[in-house]
């Protein structure tokens, strides 16, 4: 479902991805590992098509069938792509509840399906912060304004919930909480994994994925995949570090 | 130009001084007069002087002020869309500056309470607070409160007597009504809250359509005793082509609380000048306001809140969408007072720039001569985050729909500060008319 074949993207005329092979199928979940500045949240910013890179020809991302690098970043949620935000932005005076509406209702809408009156949609949120343990009172907050960095967090797993993407990435989901946040957002994550959703886990720590056992683990360093393995290579680098990765890639050349 | 101005006033006082003196009260007559001479001695508003600096003031074309505005009447159903619905309401209808009994509904008003024409109160058993409090408020402004004063007629009055709470609003209604030639209207509004009680006033000032400007020129002296509590709402919504210029005074004692919002939605040239005085221990103003101008407007809001005294509260937060080729400026000033200690002040102004064309005069200030004191202020100028916009897309929501929800946001988080359900759910019909589907 995805395939991204020698991905290479500038910012500012430097080169951050340089050249990155990955591919994943329905259901799975990755984490990708590495070193601050390794291109992690570069690598989920290009491919939700955020503004600011360039992604330099050659480059080649097939999501669902489609050239993903061709298509706007709605067009990309509509899709099915999703992104949850290392650093999710506070949008002052529009309601959560609104706001997850007007965004259900533009993909289904895409999708040829009826939009969903304020009433359906209402009940379809209620049920949806239930399922992955969020207060309701958020419902008429505004978007992540005031929220904690706890409460930021779940509410990019509520808008996961609702908007039941076929490809999520999480950027850093889990770094900042204490240890109960943790929890329930692994557990949001398990209960939305299925056999035809894929999820991209960008983490620095294990600890998450004690609790989201991942399929795969890969290590992006200097732009690259550079070591990919199964869930005991996070077991590995959580007691040995990067350096021996650093070593085998950097003498290599 | 200058001379131009300083020409119009002339011509308007000699229309004054015809006004009917029968039955008009000493201190009416003390202020014609006063007003007269000080425009005597006044130049008229100019570049020059600091709160007319940012200010264009090339819209207020002379013939304005050649011909005061008649009184006109007009039939219920030209104005019913303006009014609120809840019958519950006294709503004080004015057209042209003149009390219109016959559009106006007061059924509702406890015996005690008088809200109505300031020319019917003056006669009336609420005369001896309106001789006490008229004119108590109004420095020595500017040549339109000089001429506000010269020509003053008319305007709303209430008058709240002790220990009283009003559960609803009252609505002052002033609907402009175009002439045939350019005609200005000076309304003087005097507000009375008596130890203790508590009212909501809105106030909507309305332009009808037609092919000559209407000039508002309004003077409002507000007094809120010891321990009283003002929501106070004021929607300026002229024609395109009609000008607003107000000077509010308030007066707040011990323990009082202000809650104000001003909403400027249309008129081809919009100017608040709010000026409060803490004049008492404890009290609380918090004084908000939504702008939204486009094409050439000219939206000018100018706020001074002195703390003269201790322990005293405010808060100035003021936002603003500007499109096309419009223009729009904030001037803040909290001023704190020697022995004001413990004061806890903040001011914003934010402005969302939706046209590279528009601009802003922003400037929040601060006048602090005391030590102990907690001041805050500051401003904003730009247009919308490009990573919000981008946080909307990223969840399948269109460019153009999720940057008309961010404008819409931006307006929306103001009413928050607005108590009146109808008010604040009237405005917000408003935005979203406006704001519906970005250009
Ligand atoms: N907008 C930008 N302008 C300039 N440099 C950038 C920009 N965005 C990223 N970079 C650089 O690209 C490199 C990769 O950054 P990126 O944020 O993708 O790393 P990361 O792996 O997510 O790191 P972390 O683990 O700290 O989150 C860094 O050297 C960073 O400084
Ligand atoms: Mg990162």
């Amino acid at each position: 479902m995805l395939e991204i074949k020698d991905l290479r993207a500038a910012v500012n005329g430097v080169e951050i991805l340089r050249g990155l092979n990955f591919s994943a199928n329905a259901g799975e979940v990755h984490a990708i590992m590495g070193p601050n500045g390794s291109g992690k949240s570069t690598f989920a910013h290009v491919l939700s098509g955020k503004a600011g890179y360039e992604v330099l020809p050659g480059s080649q991302v097939r999501f669902q069938g489609r050239d993903l690098l061709e298509l706007p970043a709605e067009e990309r949620a509509r899709l099915g792509l999703f992104l949850a935000f290392q650093y999710p932005v506070e949008i002052p005076g529009v309601t959560n509840a609104n706001f997850l509406q007007t965004a259900a209702n533009e993909i289904r809408e895409s999708r040829g399906l009826d939009k969903l009156d304020a009433l359906d949609f209402g009940d379809f949120l209620r049920e949806k912060m239930a399922y992955v343990n969020v207060n309701p009172v958020m419902a008429d907050r505004f978007v992540n304004h005031g929220f904690s960095g706890g409460e930021k967090k779940r509410n990019e797993i509520l808008q996961l919930a609702v908007l039941e993407p076929s490809l999520a990435i999480l950027d850093e989901t889990d770094s900042g909480l204490d240890i109960d946040a943790l929890r329930i957002v692994s557990e949001g994550v398990n209960k939305l994994r299925s056999p035809d959703r894929t999820f991209i886990l960008v983490t620095h720590y294990q600890r998450l994925l004690s609790y989201v056992e991942p399929d795969f683990v890969h290590v992006l360093y200097k732009g690259q995949i550079v070591k990919s393995g199964g869930k005991d290579l996070a077991l590995e680098l959580e007691d040995k570090g990067y350096d021996w990765i650093k070593e085998e890639v950097d003498s290599n050349g | 130009m200058a001379e131009m101005l300083i020409a119009w006033p002339k011509a308007l006082v000699r229309e004054g001084r015809e006004l009917p003196t029968s039955g008009v009260p000493g201190v009416v007559t003390q202020l014609r007069a006063a007003g007269v001479t000080q425009l005597d001695g006044m130049t008229a508003p100019h570049k020059g002087q600091e709160e007319f600096r940012h200010t264009n003031l090339t819209a207020l074309a002379e013939p304005l002020f050649r011909t005061l505005a008649r009184p006109a009447t007009l039939a219920h159903e030209s104005i019913a869309s303006w009014l609120y619905p809840d019958a519950a309401w006294a709503q004080i209808v004015f057209v042209n500056g003149v009390y219109c009994p016959a559009l106006s509904t007061r059924r509702s008003l406890p015996e005690t309470v008088y809200a109505g024409g300031l020319a019917e109160g003056w006669t009336g058993s609420h005369a001896a607070t309106l001789e006490a409090h008229l004119g108590s408020c109004l420095g020595a402004r500017s040549t339109f409160t000089a001429l506000n004063s010269a020509l003053l007629q008319d305007g709303a009055f209430v008058h709240v007597p002790r220990n009283t709470v009003l559960s609803a609003p009252i609505h002052c209604l002033f609907i402009s009504l175009p002439q045939e030639t350019p005609v200005s209207v000076h309304p003087r509004n005097l507000f009375v809250v008596d130890e203790g009680s508590e009212v909501s006033i809105l106030c909507t000032y309305a332009g009808l359509a037609g092919k000559n400007p209407v000039l508002t020129n309004l003077v409002e002296e507000t007094v809120l005793g010891a321990n009283t509590r003002l929501d106070y709402c004021k929607v300026v919504q002229e024609n395109a082509i009609g000008c607003h210029l107000s000077t509010h005074e308030v007066r707040q004692e011990r323990d009082s609380r202000q809650n104000a919002f001003f909403a400027s939605l249309s008129g081809g040239l919009v100017r608040n000048q709010a000026y409060t005085r803490l004049a008492g221990e404890g009290t609380q103003c918090h004084v908000s306001g939504l702008y939204l101008c486009d094409g050439q407007r000219t939206v000018d809001n100018y706020l001074h809140i002195a703390h003269e005294q201790p322990h005293g509260e405010s808060r100035i937060f003021f936002k603003g969408i500007l499109e096309d080729d419009s223009r729009a400026v904030f001037l803040g000033k909290v001023h704190v007072f020697p022995g004001a200690q413990q004061t806890d002040s903040e001011q914003l102004n934010n402005n969302l720039l939706l046209s590279e064309r528009a601009r802003v005069n922003t400037k929040p200030q601060l006048e602090i001569y005391a030590d102990d004191v907690k001041c805050t202020h500051g401003a904003t100028v730009g247009p919308p985050a490009e990573e919000s916009v981008f946080y909307l897309r990223s969840r399948g929501i269109s460019e153009s729909t999720a940057r008309g929800m961010l404008t819409r946001g931006f307006a929306e988080e103001t009413l928050e500060a607005i108590r009146c359900d109808e008010a604040r759910g009237r405005l917000a019909g408003h935005i979203l008319d406006k704001y519906q589907v970005k250009r």
